[in-house]
């Protein structure tokens, strides 16, 4: 089905990502199997205008350096099944904390909308959140929606709905490091281009190679390991 | 050049702080982005979690809330589960009758009447009627609590006792999810990140009485436990039977975990930081009818899946014959004298043996080979019920053994799958069956021989 696209939703713990995954979905969840991991993830469709969103809910982690199965597991999906819209969900009234994960995932893929939860909530506690100036500063979309109340729902669906098109175009601003881990990376970086082409950002690799991260390397060697031997 | 060697090159460019300089880059920007997204328009802080939180983590109050909270959500199962449930033994026993006649009307064979009438239709029925109604009280309730925002809190308060033992002050929540079902608490354990002590949560987690082994706890607690009152005080000691087998069961996750962590898996517990979200007032409607119907409906499909081919099998082993005996009754006569060992029977032994693919099934099987051997009555009420346990010499110790032996005794077949799933080790699936069998073994044996040397019985 040329129609259905992949939208996996990664997010802190308690941010009200399953909310949001079953109020999109309705009750129509399923638990579904991926390649590679002996795990399930719940996976439910959303039809919009003429397409079908699948939605992944991955598991809710505060960060993805792997430092634990699931926050494994929901890195894996994000770059390597590359799904075709990554949406982060964030707490309304803890984004500080919220957006270290949201900046670690613009490192890792480029079809990323920032979504922007709880915000009945935060509105009620005096927070007001510019999401201009902050899809400004992020290089995607920021929306902020209430998956509770279901509000924002249409601007979210409309969102992934236009970059899947190709009417928007995401260029997620990355992270700048002090100068002696980007002159590390500059060094690096092009000799993992050469070897991984463009099937994972060759910053992000360098980067996580850098930080000694041996479960990536050997889930590289062991995606590409083989390909690279036909080839 | 391959991955590997530009990992070493990598590695070597790299410097100790490096990890420390990316996390600090990180927050400062989520700090800049936020000083410049966000205006707070008024300081108005989220004082109510905190006083909340003083009352629900305070060191006075916090565990006996706990046991309260606890408690209560057995007491509304137990009470609450009474009346559907022999509503529903009423309803498919008389749908039975109709069964019956409509095989005798198209002239079935006896045999073919025997599987899918006394064997299929009976062993289903019966863990539909004692699993629906508590599930579907159960799960809600316990939904509700965890939607509010109480479980981090139960984690936080017990936090310094797995401490004590070695363990991760998680490894309550991934208990709590082990009350609903072990097998997915076993994959819930992800979320401690340390190898050691989610080995320990994987190890323990069948110490708690899962969904399927409420129906067998709660039949027999109400049955000999709570036989002599009535009415709202029975359920009430029903429901202190059952915290008391709860904690019992707490207390050996305790003494395993200390045990294990002194010997097989030695370690410090590591520290963690473990985030007590705001109180939020849960979408009461959407989360009782999610956790009714989605959660109670797999949960009674699985059961649905085993019991029937189990009752299937138990019908066929009861009524083939070797001689003048049965498959069957061949068994229970070898496990016998090791099951009176115990203060159980053979039979006993036999449904828990039959009953490794799910624990749901164990008091069925247990009841189909009582029936199986002569007094065939129809188990109409639990006042029948009770008749064919003491037929078969049942007394109240009989009884605490089941319990305590179903408490304790080896993970089901889909919980051990999941734990060889999750540690990739055969040695360590092996200790998560051997252990609980042990202790399973050991803990009735010796309150048997204890009871009978003292001539309590």
């Amino acid at each position: 089905m040329g129609n259905s696209y992949r939208v996996a939703l990664a997010g802190n713990p308690n941010t009200g990502k399953s909310t949001l995954f079953n109020a999109l979905t309705g009750l129509r969840q399923h638990t579904g199997n991926w390649a590679g991991k002996t795990v399930s993830l719940a996976q439910g469709n959303v039809l919009y205008k003429d397409k079908t969103f699948n939605l992944i809910d991955l598991p809710g982690t505060y960060s993805l350096f792997s430092n634990s199965n699931d926050e494994e597991v929901a890195r894996n999906y994000i770059v390597f099944e590359k799904p075709d819209v990554t949406v982060v969900v964030l707490d309304a009234t803890s984004l500080e904390r919220n957006f270290n994960l949201a900046l670690q995932v613009l490192e890792m893929t480029k079809n990323v909308i920032i979504c922007i939860n709880l915000i009945d909530v935060a509105e009620k506690q005096g927070i007001n959140i510019n999401e201009r100036i902050l899809t400004n500063r992020l290089g995607v979309p920021v929306i902020k929606i209430s998956a509770r109340n279901k509000k924002g729902f249409p601007m979210l669906l409309d969102t992934i709905d236009r970059i899947v098109t190709g009417a928007i175009e995401c260029v997620p601003v990355q992270t700048t490091y002090p100068d002696d881990i980007e002159e590390q990376i500059k060094n690096i970086e092009p000799k993992v281009s050469e070897l991984i082409g463009n099937r994972l950002s060759a910053r992000w690799v360098s980067l996580r190679l850098l930080d000694g991260d041996e479960k990536l390397l050997n889930e590289i060697s062991k995606r590409f390991g083989q390909k690279e031997g036909s080839e | 050049m391959s991955i590997q060697q530009l990992y070493s090159e990598a590695q070597q460019l790299s410097t100790a702080k490096l990890r420390d300089d990316i996390v600090q880059r990180l927050y400062e920007r989520s700090h800049r982005l936020c000083r410049e997204g966000i205006k707070y328009t008024e300081s108005r802080r989220d004082t109510r979690t905190e006083k909340l939180d003083a009352i629900f983590t305070s060191p006075i109050f916090g565990f006996p809330i706990m046991l309260t909270m606890l408690g209560v959500l057995f007491y509304l199962t137990i009470a609450g589960a009474n009346i559907p449930s022999s509503m529903l033994a009423e309803f498919f026993g008389s749908l039975e009758i109709y069964l019956s006649a409509f095989f005798t009307f198209i002239q079935a064979p006896d045999w073919v009447h025997g599987v899918l009438v006394l064997g299929l239709y009976r062993g289903t029925t019966w863990v539909i009627s004692v699993m629906l109604p508590p599930m579907a009280i159960f799960f809600p309730t316990f939904a509700l609590l965890e939607n509010y925002g109480y479980l981090p809190r139960v984690a936080f308060n017990m936090d310094r006792l797995f401490k004590r033992v070695g363990a991760h002050g998680k490894q309550s929540l991934t208990m709590a999810m082990g009350f609903g079902c072990n097998a997915a608490a076993v994959i819930s354990t992800r979320i401690i990140e340390s190898p050691r002590e989610r080995m320990l949560a994987i190890l323990t987690n069948n110490f708690v009485p899962c969904n399927g082994r409420w129906g067998t706890l709660i039949v027999l607690a109400s049955l000999f436990m709570a036989a002599n009152f009535t009415g709202g005080l029975k359920s009430l000691v029903t429901t202190g039977v059952i915290v008391g087998i709860v904690m019992f069961g707490i207390i050996v996750t305790f003494f395993v975990s200390w045990v294990l962590s002194k010997t097989a898996l030695k370690g410090v517990p590591t520290h963690y930081t473990l985030e007590l979200p705001p109180y939020r007032k849960p979408k009461i409607f959407d989360t009782v009818v999610r956790s009714s119907l989605t959660k109670s409906w797999s949960v009674l499909m699985r059961a649905v899946k085993v019991a029937a081919p189990a009752a299937i099998l138990t019908w066929v082993f009861a009524n083939i014959f070797i001689g003048d005996t049965s498959i069957l009754m061949y068994a229970v006569e070898f496990l016998d004298p090791f099951g009176k060992l115990l203060g159980l029977d053979g039979y006993i032994m036999m449904a828990f043996i039959l009953g490794l693919p799910a624990n749901e099934i164990v008091l069925p099987i247990l009841l189909m080979g009582y029936l199986s051997t002569g007094s065939l009555t129809e188990v109409d009420s639990l006042v029948d019920l009770k008749q064919i346990f003491l037929d078969h010499g049942w007394t109240w110790l009989t009884a605490l053994n089941m319990m305590l032996f179903s408490l304790l005794h080896y993970p089901c077949g889909t919980t051990l799958l999941n734990i060889y799933k999750e540690t990739k080790s055969k040695k360590w699936t092996f200790l998560a069956f051997l252990i609980p069998t042990v202790i399973a073994i050991l803990v009735p044996l010796i309150i048997t021989q204890t009871v009978r040397f003292f001539g309590w019985l």
